[in-house]
C-alpha cells in the first residue's frame, strides 16, 4: 500500500494544571523523552522510538483538555494541496508559521464541526530514536524508563456533528471508516474509528453535546505484557486508572485507560486488527457498545461516556 | 490524624487523612456518594459544596469552578484536602451524554 497524503498522528498539545508535576509524570511515569521547552513555557516530549522531535506537548493552563491535534503529511506539496482541498470544501484554514512550535515547519490549522482544532504539517526535525540507522539495535535503554510507549498512536475526541467530521476525514483528508457504533435508534453513528493507513485507527470521534472535548490520547505499547507492566507502574505511582487492563471489542486492541495529574485521560494500547482501505466497515449496535468497549466484561463503563477534559 | 467527612446527601461519614483528597478518602474505602471521575481536577464530575469545616485545595480546572464557586466553597472533591472535620453536599453528577436521549439528560 502506498502511503501518501496524511501519514500519521504527529503531535497533540494538552493543557495541564501544574506544569512541573505534569513533567515529572510524563517523563518519569509514562516514560516519554523530554525534548525541549520553548519561550512560552511549553514542554515537548516524544516517545522513545519516535524519530521526530516531538509528539506530545504540554502547557500550563487553568483548565485541562486538548489545544490541538496535528497530522504529519507526506511533503509540502501535499500540505498545500490539502489546504486548498479543505478551503474548496468550505473549511476556513489558517497558516501557523514555521518555528512557532520547536523544530516544526509551517502548519495548516482548521477547526472541525466537533470543535476540535486540527493541524497539518510536513516538516519536523528528525532527532532520531537514539539507535543508529546503520545496523540498528532493536531497542535502547530508554525502553525501560517508566511505561515507555513507542509512539503516539491515536486520539478519541468527543464533540458534536460527528457525521460532518466523518465526511471531512473521508472526503478531504483521505481517511476511511474502519468501525463504528450506531446511535440507539440505528440511524446515525454514535462513534467512529478512522484510519489513514493500515492502523486500526488514527483518530476516533464520539457524538457529545459539548464541543472540543478530549477523551484520550493513546500511546502504543509493544505487547500485552507491556500493557500489564504499564498497569503495574500506574499502581506503583498511584496513577488513577479508569478501565483495564482489558481488550476492546472495537479495534480488538488491548488497553488501560488512566488519567494524567490534571485529569486528561490517556491510554496504553497494544494490538488491533490491520485493515485495508477496501475493507468493509465493521458495525456495532448501541446495545452492544459494552462489549465494544470492554470485551471480557461486556461492560459499558459509565466513566467512558461521561468523563472528558 | 484523619478527619471525619460527612456527605449530607446520604448521611455517609468516613475518615479522611489530611494528605488525601476528600474524593480519594471516600473512594479508597469503597464508599459512594461523590461521583468519581478523573481524580485530577480536570473533568468536574466530583463537584461538591463544603458546608462546614476547614480545608485546603490544589489547582482545579476553572472550566468547572468559577470565582463565585470558589467564594461559596463549591469545589472539586478530588482537589480538596481536610484540615478539620468537614460536612459537604454533592453537586456534580455523572451525566451520560453520548447519545443519551434529551429527555433523560
Amino acid at each position: 500500500m502506498a502511503m501518501t497524503g496524511v501519514l500519521r498522528p504527529g503531535h497533540a498539545q494538552v493543557r495541564v494544571l501544574d506544569l512541573e508535576e505534569s513533567v515529572r509524570f510524563y517523563r518519569d511515569v509514562l516514560g516519554l523523552v523530554e525534548t525541549g521547552r520553548d519561550a512560552t513555557g511549553r514542554v515537548y516530549f516524544k516517545c522513545w522510538d519516535e524519530r521526530d522531535h516531538s509528539s506530545y506537548v504540554i502547557r500550563q493552563a487553568d483548565s485541562a483538555g486538548l489545544d490541538f491535534f496535528g497530522w504529519r503529511v507526506l511533503d509540502t506539496a501535499t500540505l498545500d494541496k490539502l489546504d486548498a482541498d479543505l478551503q474548496a470544501y468550505g473549511i476556513k484554514t489558517e497558516r501557523i508559521p514555521a518555528g512557532e512550535m520547536l523544530e516544526t515547519g509551517e502548519r495548516v490549522r482548521f477547526t472541525l464541526p466537533s470543535g476540535h482544532v486540527m493541524e497539518l504539517y510536513a516538516e519536523k526535525t528528525k532527532v532520531g530514536n537514539g539507535i543508529p540507522l546503520v545496523n540498528p539495535a532493536p531497542w535502547s535503554k530508554a525502553r525501560d524508563h517508566g511505561i515507555a510507549p513507542i509512539r503516539l498512536d491515536h486520539a478519541l475526541l468527543y464533540g458534536p456533528n460527528v457525521a460532518e467530521v466523518q465526511k471531512i476525514f473521508t472526503e478531504v483528508l483521505g481517511f476511511y471508516l474502519v468501525e463504528r457504533v450506531l446511535t440507539p435508534d440505528g440511524n446515525a453513528n454514535a462513534a467512529i474509528w478512522l484510519s489513514c493507513g493500515q492502523k486500526v485507527h488514527d483518530v476516533a470521534f464520539a457524538e457529545y453535546p459539548e464541543p472540543g472535548k478530549l477523551h484520550h490520547c493513546s500511546f502504543l505499547m509493544e505487547s500485552w505484557d507491556q500493557v500489564l507492566r504499564a498497569g503495574d507502574i500506574m499502581s506503583m505511582n498511584t496513577v488513577p486508572v479508569d478501565i483495564g487492563p482489558t481488550r476492546h471489542g472495537v479495534t480488538r486492541g488491548c488497553t488501560i485507560y488512566a488519567w494524567d495529574p490534571s485529569g486528561n485521560r490517556f491510554e496504553t494500547f497494544f494490538g488491533g486488527h490491520l485493515p485495508y482501505p477496501d475493507y468493509e466497515t465493521m458495525t456495532w449496535t448501541f446495545d452492544n457498545f459494552g462489549q465494544g468497549l470492554d470485551y471480557p466484561q461486556r461492560k459499558l463503563h459509565e466513566t467512558f461516556l461521561t468523563v472528558v477534559s | 490524624m484523619p478527619h471525619t467527612v460527612r456527605i449530607e446527601d446520604t448521611g455517609v461519614s468516613y475518615a479522611c487523612a489530611p494528605r488525601e483528597s476528600l474524593l480519594e478518602g471516600m473512594h479508597r474505602l469503597g464508599l459512594r456518594g461523590i461521583p468519581v471521575g478523573c481524580r485530577g481536577g480536570g473533568c468536574g464530575v466530583c463537584k461538591i459544596e463544603i458546608l462546614a469545616g476547614e480545608f485546603h485545595t490544589r489547582a482545579m480546572s476553572r472550566e468547572h469552578v468559577s470565582d463565585d464557586d470558589v467564594a461559596h466553597h463549591r469545589l472539586l472533591a478530588c482537589r480538596v484536602y481536610p484540615v478539620s472535620d468537614l460536612s459537604l453536599k454533592v453537586i456534580g453528577k455523572l451525566q451520560k451524554k453520548v447519545c443519551t436521549p434529551l429527555a433523560v439528560r
